[in-house]
Parts: structure tokens; C-alpha cells; sequence
């Protein structure tokens, strides 16, 4: 019969197991903000990594996916910084990248951002997140990040003025 | 006797405004909706007129007869929906593959210039065009007095790109003045310098003169030209100020022209969109 103290440490180490884990991930968190607008419509966003030599890893591109014909992705050029970067020569869809337009509010980004970040060679990178919204603007913001990561410098973290909120980078 | 002075008056001063306004050419321009473009498909919609101020039409409509639009596999596509008015054609293209997008015209030919027995200027071809059969060799009289001839090219274009940018369509035919895009039309940038480079029949064409004007140009008081000059190579680089459509004109002159010509001539215009960074 386990005592209940024995079951205390068993939990607790499990859950220090569970943690140490998770401290590894990386969390970006972007918060798209409530505007008080006539017309709202969600923005388009795009979030990539661009190293010294401006190349370029896709983190995530919100559009709106669902209508017919692909005609959501006839606004895709309105990030157009992202386009430029590298955003007109993807085939579109690609999994895990791309997802639905984000109402007001906090947002998670599905991508594994830890894996993405462990694969790249050390340096000096941007995080950019680029926002456009119909009938509204266009915001561009970045978050310097130093490869490999130190941790004790997170989070990190940039804020936009109009189309973008505070985005962060975090230990999850 | 009197009506008939003043006929000759009428006439004479007809001509030389036909031969004032030939000398201060007119700036022709094509001008896109958008030139940087998304999606599966999509649409873009052009005015061409011919008017100095940029980019107002306020003077003659563009006539679309001799207008080509390229798509990026270098097929030729329809011009859709084309309608002439007062002051502007306007037409639209169907972007269906991705790539680069090339509209525009192009035409050289020789022209040349004399007096007749009586003293009187002539011209061939005349504006209208020459008639059928008709030649230079047979046209033109052998013992023309102060005959001139040139060899003139023209060119007028814009560039409009579905997804990433291509070059297929902006390949040079090699007649008559052309731009080579180094930097690519449908790439540029405000504060970001541009590279182009101009050719003549092929050749880097030194000494070209160059003017970029930023639209808009009804709403400040001063035109902002742009001024520059091609290289030995025939290069120039342009930087863009601000973001907006531009207009840019060229016009480059040599005496290397094919007999029976001995002045070469081309001109060149093209609009250019500027994207904000």
C-alpha cells in the first residue's frame, strides 16, 4: 500500500517532470486588439522568422481560408511585406502555417516555435508579425531574437499601435 | 482677296502649331490598378491616356488598337472590356497564371524629311501612315533637297504580376530603345534603389535621358522630376522617395542608324508602382 506521503512525492515529481518538459517550449502569443470601427472585418496575419540575410522561416499566415475559389487569398498581397518575403511563392495551403482569420483577442500559435527555433544556426534573427485588415490598416512589428535562445531572456516582447497588440514571445 | 490672305494666314500658322506640338510630345501612360497581385486568379484594371499631368487624363484618350498584353508564359492574352473615352481608354486583363504580366506597345520605323521644288516641307510616312505599296525607295523623291531620315522607336508599357514575379515576358525583342529591368518592375519599394538599364537594338544605349514622376502631380505645386542619365553600360538606378505609382520617360538619340537613315531615335515610357515598406 503506497503511503500518502510517498504519493505526494510520486506526484510531485511528476508534475516537476511535466514542467521541466514543457519549459522548454516556446509560446508566441498575439493579441489582435478590439477597435471600436463601423466596418470591422478580422485582419490578415502573417508571422515569420527572417534571419541577417533577410531568408525566410514561414510561422504563421491567418487568412480568410473558407470562402469559395480561393478568393480569401486575393488580399494575401495586402501583407506586403510578408509577400515579399517569401509569402507569393508559397503554394497554398501549407499545414500547419496557415489557419482561419483571429477575432479581438489573445491568440496562440499552433506552430512548434521551440523545434522551429532549435533547427536554425546561430545569430541575430527578427520575428515580424505583419497585420492588414479590410477597410482599416497595416502594421508591421518585430521581435529581435538571438540564436541559440537564453532563456533568462524571455520574454520577449514588441507591441503594435493600430492593427497589432502585444506580441510574446514566452516560456510556456 | 482678303478672305484668301487670311485663309494663307490660317494655314500658316496651323502648321507651325502641328510642328510646335510634334517638337513638345506628350506623355502617353498606361496605368494599372494594382501591380502586385494574389490569388488563384485575379483582375487588374488599366486607364491609358495621353496627358502630361500625371496621372490625369485631360487631353486625348490612348488609343488601345496596337496595345499587347504578354502573360508570363510569353502567349499573348485578351484585352477585356475595352472602352474609349473622352480622355482615357480604360480595359482589363485576366491574371489566371502566376508570373509576370507585360502590357504595352511598341512600333520603329524610318521617317523621312525634305523640301519639294516649291520650298514646301514634306513628310514620309505621313501621320496617317503610309499607303499600301508605298517605300521609302519609291516615296521619296532621289534628289530630295535637305532630306533628313530617321529610324525612330517608341515604346509604351506597364508590368502587373500574379504571385512571385517571373522575367519570360520581360524579355527584350532587341529593336529600338527598351528598358532590361535588373531590379524587377513589380519589386520596388519606397527609400529602396531600383537598377534598370536601357538598350538600343540591342546594345547598352549610353546618354539616354531619363525623367521618373511621382503621380499625383495635380495636387503639389512643384513636379518633383526625377532627372537622370544612362551609363557607358547603359544603367541607371533610380531611388524611390516615397511609395506611389510613377511615371518614367525616355528619350535617347545617335547617328547609327541603318541606311538609308542617319539619325537613330527611341522613346520610352512606363508606369511603375512603389509600394510602401
Amino acid at each position: 500500500m503506497l503511503k500518502l506521503s510517498n504519493l505526494i512525492l510520486i506526484m510531485t515529481f511528476l508534475s516537476c517532470a511535466f514542467i521541466a518538459k514543457a519549459q522548454d517550449k516556446l509560446q508566441l502569443e498575439v493579441n489582435i486588439p478590439r477597435l471600436q470601427v463601423a466596418e470591422y472585418h478580422k485582419p490578415y496575419v502573417a508571422i515569420w522568422l527572417e534571419d541577417s540575410q533577410r531568408k525566410v522561416t514561414q510561422v504563421a499566415v491567418w487568412y480568410d481560408v473558407e470562402m469559395e475559389n480561393k478568393k480569401g487569398e486575393e488580399w494575401l498581397a495586402d501583407l506586403r511585406q510578408w509577400w515579399r518575403k517569401g509569402g507569393r511563392k508559397l503554394a497554398l495551403p501549407v499545414d500547419g502555417v496557415t489557419g482561419a482569420t483571429k477575432g479581438p483577442g489573445s491568440h496562440v500559435v499552433t506552430l512548434d516555435l521551440s523545434k522551429l527555433l532549435t533547427k536554425q544556426a546561430p545569430g541575430q534573427y527578427k520575428l515580424r508579425v505583419e497585420a492588414a485588415r479590410e477597410v482599416g490598416g497595416r502594421e508591421l512589428i518585430e521581435i529581435p531574437v538571438e540564436l541559440p535562445l537564453n532563456p533568462s531572456n524571455l520574454p520577449l516582447t514588441a507591441s503594435g499601435k493600430s492593427e497589432l497588440g502585444k506580441v510574446q514571445l514566452t516560456k510556456n | 482677296m482678303l478672305s484668301n490672305k487670311i485663309l494663307k494666314a490660317a494655314i500658316v500658322a496651323a502648321t507651325a502649331l502641328a510642328i510646335s506640338t510634334s517638337a513638345n510630345a506628350h506623355r502617353v501612360w498606361i496605368k494599372p490598378s494594382k501591380t502586385v497581385l494574389s490569388g488563384d486568379s485575379n483582375y487588374v484594371t488599366f486607364d491609358a491616356a495621353v496627358s502630361n499631368t500625371i496621372f490625369v487624363p485631360e487631353h486625348f484618350p490612348y488609343r488601345t488598337d496596337g496595345l499587347v498584353a504578354t502573360g508570363p508564359d510569353g502567349n499573348t492574352i485578351d484585352l477585356q472590356n475595352v472602352s474609349t473615352g473622352k480622355y482615357r481608354s480604360t480595359f482589363d486583363i485576366e491574371l489566371t497564371k502566376d508570373g509576370t504580366y507585360r502590357i504595352g506597345a511598341a512600333s520603329a520605323g524610318i521617317r523621312a524629311f525634305w523640301r519639294d521644288e516649291q520650298g514646301k516641307r514634306q513628310m514620309w510616312p505621313p501621320r496617317s501612315g503610309a499607303a499600301e505599296g508605298e517605300t521609302f525607295e519609291n516615296a521619296v523623291p532621289k534628289n530630295a533637297k535637305e532630306l533628313r531620315v530617321t529610324y525612330g522607336s517608341r515604346r509604351v508599357e506597364t508590368f502587373v504580376t500574379l504571385g512571385a514575379p517571373s522575367n519570360k515576358s520581360l524579355a527584350p525583342t532587341n529593336k529600338g530603345l527598351e528598358l532590361v529591368t535588373v531590379t524587377h518592375p513589380n519589386d520596388l519599394f519606397a527609400t529602396e534603389t531600383a537598377t534598370f538599364k536601357f538598350i538600343i537594338d540591342g546594345e547598352p544605349a549610353k546618354g539616354v535621358e531619363i525623367e521618373v514622376v511621382k503621380g499625383s502631380m495635380r495636387y503639389r505645386n512643384s513636379s518633383e522630376t526625377i532627372t537622370l542619365t544612362t551609363n557607358a553600360k547603359g544603367e541607371f538606378s533610380v531611388t524611390w522617395p516615397q511609395a506611389g505609382m510613377y511615371f518614367l520617360e525616355a528619350s535617347y538619340k545617335d547617328d547609327k542608324a541603318k541606311a538609308p537613315a542617319t539619325e537613330r531615335s527611341g522613346n520610352y515610357a512606363a508606369v511603375f508602382e512603389v509600394l510602401p515598406l
